[in-house]
């Protein structure tokens, strides 16, 4: 289904964390309908913490995220129930639920929010995973899948809704180059066939240049950089282009002060293995 | 465990540095924690109470559930029924004979079965058995962020996780603990009668005379009291596995599993005791 309308997503003077302590603060951004937002920074900067406060897994500490006219802090029950089933979600690792089979996974949120018959959702469900190339994995369960599959069946389970609005939470990480590229073309594919908004939380640089319209640098507990990926590319400041770069911070003194391990002090005599007996 | 919701507290990590020093702040800390979580696990069973009939789709789920607690646990119920009939059974047969009283053998075997033994072992049992991977199930779900997914899905994780582990519980305690009772009055008519030479037809008659009504209802009404705790202490225990204070990750599902089996086994003592004083 291409949406005709996707909403745009603001996130207006928000401080997200947890409990009182803030992990990125003053964030002011608009990631635009129909395009591919990409959050980008190191580990441990706040990326997914951010992804969750879009999803309303977590509140914000303090200012708001709006999807379209909609203010998420004042969404009744109904209209966060609403909203849910027009999000589509890739968590890191798919996240599929270990006791059902690949097909029951992706037919969930069919079969909880849908009037459909099982014929018709079935028929739906193989189309989906026929998209992320998985049709033949149907009654399989997620621990008879590699890890990229894992991640294109999640992939395929956040779409089955049609729905306007995907969130991919490192959709690359722990894959090979190859899968990798393959995931992001499926990214791009989807984007220009269904007319979505997707927001693609990531810090493989790669993939970034592939599928990025949009970049949201996070770091130091802020937001470095908010604007289109070109101008990302061009941009002069020191951390960034480090980061673009894939250089590390310059130190003044070496790294490792202390000799190498003597192999005489371990428990256990292995020298005739390595061959230094 | 922490309150859900609790992490990144600054009052809490006061707390808990305090409770280095000083025993009354460790008492109060220990205090509040438990009175937080009593309230949070008491409206874990209403929401999961009240979402029991939230959809069709519920049925099926419970059915799965029936046969993971109820039809899966009747190997282990059988066994140890048996055993405990036929120690009873044993055991009061010595002790009746030297009143002369062997003839009670029966009614002394199904009273302490149908009003104690039945309904405190088989939640026991149970707890053992499907309790503790309830906690394992919900937990590692938490953990592996599926409980997220279903959130995100606009699926109520307690409506579709525990929801129907209530409902199944609800109905497969009584039935097992039913179940434990006739196999342990047959263990007990096969030590007191077929071992030890007893009189099989007083041993039948004598637990048809002295069996009340009140007794087996007390002991169902003690079943479903047992199964509304081990469930929703163990699907408690794994819901919040992340909030806990004292380990992370699949650590915290096997502190969780314990707690969750711990906890079960006491809760079930206390209330049979507060049930036997109220019922009987």
């Amino acid at each position: 289904m291409v949406h005709d309308e996707t909403p745009d997503i603001r996130l207006e003077g928000l401080t997200i964390g947890y409990g009182k302590t803030a992990v990125v603060s003053g964030i002011d951004a608009t990631l635009p309908g129909g395009k591919i937002s990409v959050i980008l920074g190191g580990s441990g900067c706040g990326k997914s913490t951010l992804l969750k406060n879009i999803l309303m897994l977590n509140a914000p500490l303090a200012g708001r995220v709006m999807i379209g006219s909609h203010d998420l802090n004042k969404l009744d029950r109904r209209g966060k129930h609403c909203l849910r089933q027009r999000m589509g979600v890739l968590f890191q690792d798919g996240a599929l639920l270990g006791s059902l089979s690949l097909g029951d996974n992706v037919a969930l949120p069919m079969r909880e929010h849908t009037r459909l018959d099982e014929k018709t959702i079935r028929e739906r469900v193989l189309d989906k995973l026929a998209l992320v190339g998985l049709e033949e994995f149907y009654d399989y369960y997620p621990n008879e899948l590699s890890g990229g599959m894992r991640k294109r069946a999640g992939l395929a389970r956040g779409m089955v809704m049609d729905p306007p609005l995907l969130f991919c939470d490192e959709p690359t990480s722990g894959l090979d180059p190859v899968t990798a590229v393959e995931l992001d073309q499926l990214l791009l594919e989807l984007k220009k066939s269904f007319n979505m908004t997707m927001v693609v939380v990531s810090h493989d640089l790669d993939s970034m240049r592939t599928i990025a319209d949009h970049v949201i640098v996070l770091g130091a507990g802020k937001v470095l950089y908010n604007g289109t990926r070109e101008e990302l590319e061009t941009t002069t400041d020191d951390y960034l282009r480090r980061f673009l770069d894939r250089r590390a911070e310059e130190r003044t003194s070496p790294r490792l002060t202390m000799p190498a391990l003597d192999y005489k002090v371990m428990k256990r005599d292995c020298s005739k293995y390595l061959g230094e007996g | 465990m922490a309150r859900p919701g609790a992490e990144g507290d600054s009052a809490a990590m006061m707390n808990s540095r305090r409770q280095h020093f000083s025993p009354i702040a460790h008492l109060g800390d220990a205090t509040l924690r438990f009175v937080g979580d009593t309230g949070a696990m008491f409206l874990f069973l209403l929401e999961s109470t009240g979402r029991i009939f939230s959809s069709l789709g519920q049925f099926r789920k419970t059915i799965q559930q029936i046969y993971f607690i109820g039809v899966k646990s009747l190997s282990v119920i059988t066994l140890i029924g048996l055993f405990t009939g036929m120690v009873i059974g044993l055991q009061m047969h010595y002790a009746l004979a030297k009143f002369g009283a062997e003839g009670f053998l029966g009614a002394a075997v199904a009273l302490s079965l149908v009003r104690e033994l039945g309904p405190v072992l088989t939640a026991i049992m149970i707890t053992g058995r499907a309790g503790s991977s309830m906690t394992a199930e919900i937990g590692v779900m938490r953990i592996s962020a599926q409980v997220d997914a279903l959130r995100v899905m606009d699926i109520n994780p307690i409506g579709y996780l525990v929801s129907p582990k209530l409902a199944a519980s609800i109905i497969c305690f009584p039935i097992l603990t039913a179940f434990f009772d006739l196999v342990g009055m047959a263990g007990g008519y096969l030590t007191g009668v077929l071992l030890l030479g007893g009189n099989g037809g007083t041993y039948t008659y004598r637990i048809q005379a002295y069996m009340k009504l009140s007794d087996v209802t007390g002991g169902f009404i003690k079943s479903l009291v047992f199964a509304v705790v081990v469930c929703t202490v163990c699907c408690f225990m794994g819901y919040y596995t992340h909030t806990r204070r004292d380990a992370v990750g699949p650590e915290a599902v096997s502190q969780a599993t314990t707690a969750g089996v711990v906890t079960s086994c006491i809760l079930i003592l206390l209330s049979d005791y507060i049930l036997t004083s109220l019922l009987f």
